[in-house]
């Protein structure tokens, strides 16, 4: 279906315009559209969060959700699952993606290196919106050491 | 078909809540609240048990001279409370989970509703009519 497609597009449009009304991109105003993007897929996240899951109640556990979030979710929205998921067992989790599709277009390798965080900005407010509304409150990073494959970082805020 | 029907958030403040419109609509709203603690008691007691089918439908939570209450839960934990009449000629279990399911879906379209905030109370027209039909007729 057209739709990895169409999603793909309007992501790159989403980026290009908030990027792009900050025509003196002093750091103040870079991190403002990186934390509208992150707010936009945290909204998203959590209405997947409430549809995506079966009828019956299977998070027993935190890496449940976890797991969730690396099949169920990754599939419904970019069609493949995460590639990897790692964690320290205190609240720190790692999921590694090797080929983003949200990167995999740009390059694969050292070039664009800079302009990939923004790329990846919405999708961390995806998982942090998704994990919020299965009632894990988190801080979700991402970093790229080469593209198109990119890391996840989720903290557990534990209150 | 129910008498009150409600929608209770994960932190047990109510988003949605509305009865048949009677004389004392306080003892519903009063029936729901007190209906909450069964529903932690029946979370909790699911979360312990090592089936692994844990349903959403949590089933009669406690019945009274002249009404039953009935429980859902989501994986959000939202809870869905119900009030029915005793009187009516018994429904049944299968009738009851339909009309939860209905609930289920249309609590899912309200959180996917872009003007819809999460926490807010729940102002949707077509949830409104969804509830309607749910709801006896009583005039």
């Amino acid at each position: 279906m057209a739709d990895a497609a169409l999603f793909e597009f309007l992501h790159t449009e989403m980026v290009a315009e908030l990027w792009a009304h900050h025509s003196d991109p002093g750091p103040g105003g870079q991190k403002m559209s990186l934390s509208v993007l992150e707010g936009m897929g945290f909204r998203v996240g959590q209405a997947l969060g409430e549809r995506l899951p079966q009828e019956t109640l299977a998070f027993r556990e935190e890496v449940d959700i976890l797991k969730f979030l690396c099949k169920d979710l990754w599939v419904a929205v970019f069609q493949k699952q995460m590639d990897s998921l790692r964690t320290n067992h205190q609240g720190t989790y790692v999921l590694q993606d090797d080929s983003f599709p949200l990167l995999i277009r740009m390059a694969s390798g050292l070039q664009y290196l800079e302009e990939a965080p923004k790329f990846l900005a919405f999708t961390c407010g995806l998982l942090r919106g998704t994990l919020c509304i299965l009632g894990i409150k988190s801080l979700v990073t991402a970093s790229v050491a080469s593209l198109p494959t990119c890391k996840f970082q989720v903290v557990i805020q534990k209150t | 078909m129910a008498v009150c029907v409600a929608v209770i958030a994960k932190e047990n403040y109510p988003l949605y809540i509305r009865s048949i419109p009677t004389e004392n609509e306080l003892k519903f709203h009063y029936m729901v609240h007190t209906s909450l603690d069964v529903v932690d008691e029946k979370i909790s007691a699911m979360g312990k048990a090592l089936v692994d089918q844990r349903e959403l439908y949590l089933g009669l939570l406690y019945p009274t001279e002249d009404y039953k209450v009935y429980g859902y839960v989501t994986n959000s934990k939202v809870k869905f409370v119900m009030v029915v009449d005793s009187s009516n000629t018994a429904l049944r279990d299968n009738e009851i989970r339909s009309m939860f399911r209905k609930l289920h879906n249309s609590y899912t379209d309200v959180m996917c509703n872009p003007f819809y905030n999460p926490g807010d109370r729940i102002q949707s027209r077509a949830f409104d009519s969804m509830v309607t039909s749910m709801m006896i007729q009583v005039c």
